[in-house]
């Protein structure tokens, strides 16, 4: 059962037919998945006390209803060390269009960067895709797609379906990822899902950077479906 | 619904025929099941009259017992009225072979004649398609008997969207010698689909195998499809077309641009254990070797050949498919060796593969099959067999066979497919092992049953 809260987030995003980057991780912490601490401020004082607050290197982003893309209209800065920093990030930002605030998050550091995603296919409806992420996503197309919703072996199955899974599992002198934590977030991410058929259109989290600790959503955008 | 009607009807009311043409579709229908089916046909036109002797029935409701499947072929616009006398004349089943509905934009008149069906439980097939065929029980196929190649009577349930590729495939499955339980081209599907036939024949007792060729699945049906499919204790094969995508849809999401409509199609059917062909080749050995073996293998091949070249491709094949070629140990290898007759101890190439060269003769390889079969890193063996040498018999298909018969464990053969060699290729074919034309193919039905298994 969909939980009230995030229904009425979707509900106030349809009139731009997407969920922006702040409500979209508001909607995947309220369904219990990990998002960086964030805020959105509409000044660099706000801004300032936030980043003080969680300590630096942050990572600033515009928020807008018109951009989709944030790193194409470079709405993007990240490993911002100091509050000249910061004021120039919102300077800049500022600029973009259809500017409406600006999203002050942790800088996560380190990790391997996922994709997972939902659509809802015409056929066989809520679909999980798990790839490896990052701005390439769409270059390596290395991704495993099911069902929704699934259980722990299909999860599990998804992970050693993708090419690159042993990137995953310590390559080289890294220490491997956190798979049940990789696991539970497919899971939860999954049921959802499920819940969303017919509200939404698509969703991208991306992207999923997972550690050997956790698996915390550094990105996310849901398309809101057409009608209903 | 009760689709038994369909499938084993007693009679049949063939509606259109035409006194004045024999080419059309219902004179042919008509002809060919009054001629050659064991079952009672009437042949039906409003405007009555004989057809070369037989009694044209005016109506379905004048026919003096009950139908049990009406075969449909009038102008479309005809087509409700038809169905509504069929149904309150008792009429079990139906065919509508006509064309002339959704597929030409006639969504109304299509959505009208289902709404009629659905209403009363009437099933049936079609329209625009050929229909049913069960080999010596009822064709509604509208191609003259004697141009049609008809698969033996056997166990696979063939079902296609297309009643082009549905008779393409019939002809492979006879040069195959692969049988069949029941062929279904299901045209618009307007009543029945992809779901009802893998629920019947799920139940089905003539039905070993269900095997799909399918275009696209209705809204949600996929799901339904695939759910369905896993509870099914039958292998279920699906042959997609339409696989590239139409045309690039400029696309805001990561996910949808990787999830296509294929991607999500062949994922989904992976994803509950039905076994996905990738082309024709691969449906046919599918169905040819799931047809013979229905039980799950790991996929740990053992080879035998007559030649070392053989023995290789097939090792890139299998390595290509997934499946492993175990390494036989020094000991087993020993004990292989001891058993092969004399003159080809000292030249076979004993490991996996095992070649046992141009001078093996059937012994070496009934004792060699043994020896591989009993390994338990082994579950499965691939016979390549080149009958052009000299110490080859004819009787080695049966005998091999039988070596597999008595281990529990799968066979497959590569049999060069000519007629000259057809005694050989139909001693494994008579004992219920499949036999492969080309050495791709004979992994390819070792890659089935390693795939058929819910992951």
């Amino acid at each position: 059962m969909l939980k009230d809260e995030i229904r009425n987030i979707l509900s106030a995003s349809k009139k731009w037919g997407w969920v922006m980057e702040p409500d979209a991780k508001h909607v995947f912490s309220i369904a219990g998945l990990y998002v960086p601490r964030f805020a959105v401020v509409n000044n660099p004082n706000e801004a300032a006390v936030f980043a003080d607050d969680i300590g630096y290197p942050v990572v600033a982003k515009v928020v807008s209803p018109e951009v989709i893309h944030k790193s194409e209209v470079k709405g993007v800065v990240v490993g911002i060390e100091t509050r000249d920093q910061l004021e120039q990030a919102f300077a800049g930002l500022q600029q973009i269009k259809g500017f409406s605030g600006m999203l002050v998050e942790e800088m996560l550091v380190g990790g391997i960067e996922l994709i997972i995603g939902g659509t809802m296919d015409y056929q066989f409806g809520p679909m999980v895709l798990l790839g490896i992420g990052g701005v390439g996503v769409e270059i390596y197309r290395d991704t495993s797609l099911r069902m929704a919703p699934i259980d722990m072996n299909d999860a599990l199955a998804m992970i050693n379906g993708l090419k690159a899974h042993r990137l995953l599992e310590g390559y080289r002198g890294t220490s491997p990822i956190a798979m049940d934590e990789l696991c539970k977030t497919l899971m939860i991410f999954s049921e959802l899902l499920t819940d969303l058929d017919g509200l939404i259109e698509t969703i991208d989290l991306n992207p999923v950077i997972c550690t050997s600790h956790r698996c915390i959503i550094a990105d996310a955008r849901i398309i809101l479906a057409k009608k209903g | 619904m009760d689709l038994d009607p369909l499938f084993a009807p007693g009679n049949m009311a063939v509606i259109g025929v035409s006194s004045g043409n024999d080419r059309h579709p219902a004179n042919v229908i008509f002809f060919k099941n009054h001629l050659r089916y064991p079952l009672d046909v009437y042949a039906v036109n409003p405007k009555g009259g004989m057809l070369h002797g037989e009694k044209i029935y005016k109506q379905v409701s004048e026919i003096p017992e009950k139908v049990d499947l009406a075969v449909i072929a009038v102008r479309a616009e005809m087509a409700p009225d038809v169905i509504s006398d069929c149904i309150r004349s008792g009429v079990r089943s139906g065919v509508v072979i006509s064309g002339g509905f959704a597929e030409v934009g006639n969504i109304d008149l299509q959505d009208r004649i289902a709404a009629l069906a659905q209403e009363a439980s009437f099933p049936f097939i079609g329209p625009n398609c050929l229909g049913i065929y069960v080999p010596r029980r009822v064709d509604s196929f509208f191609l003259p008997i004697e141009r049609m190649v008809k698969p033996e009577p056997g166990n696979v349930a063939l079902v296609s969207q297309s009643g082009g590729i549905l008779v393409d495939l019939m002809i492979k499955f006879a040069e195959e010698r692969i049988g069949l339980s029941r062929a279904v081209s299901i045209g618009n599907k307007a009543v029945l689909n992809e779901l009802d036939l893998l629920d019947y024949f799920a139940q089905d007792p003539m039905t070993q195998v269900l095997a799909f060729y399918i275009e696209g699945f209705g809204k949600d049906e996929g799901r339904r499809f695939v759910l369905d499919a896993r509870k099914c204790p039958k292998p279920v094969i699906v042959l997609k077309s339409g696989k590239s995508p139409a045309g690039k849809k400029a696309v805001s999401s990561h996910t949808a641009s990787l999830a296509g409509d294929y991607q999500s199609f062949s994922a989904a059917l992976a994803q509950h254990g039905v076994v996905e062909a990738e082309n024709e080749l691969e449906l046919v050995s599918f169905c040819e070797s799931l047809g013979a073996y229905q039980r799950f293998i790991d996929g740990r091949i053992g080879i035998i050949t007559g030649s070392g070249g053989h023995g290789a491709i097939a090792v890139d094949a299998c390595s290509k498919r997934g499946l492993t070629v175990p390494a036989v140990s020094i000991s087993d290898q020993d004990q292989i060796r001891e058993i092969l007759s004399e003159n080809i101890q000292h030249i076979a190439s004993i490991n996996n593969p095992v070649d046992l060269t141009g001078s093996g003769v059937d012994e070496d390889f009934v004792a060699t099959a043994q020896k591989l079969f009993a390994l338990n890193e082994i579950d499965c063996v691939i016979v390549l067999l080149l009958p052009y040498l000299p110490g080859i018999t004819s009787d080695i298909g049966s005998k091999l066979s039988s070596v597999s018969r008595q281990s529990g464990k799968p066979l497959v053969a590569y049999v060069p497919h000519v007629d000259k060699y057809d005694m050989l290729i139909e001693g494994f074919e008579l004992n219920g092992v499949p036999v492969s034309p080309s050495i791709e193919g004979a992994v390819l039905m070792a890659t089935a049953l390693r795939r058929n298994k819910p992951c």
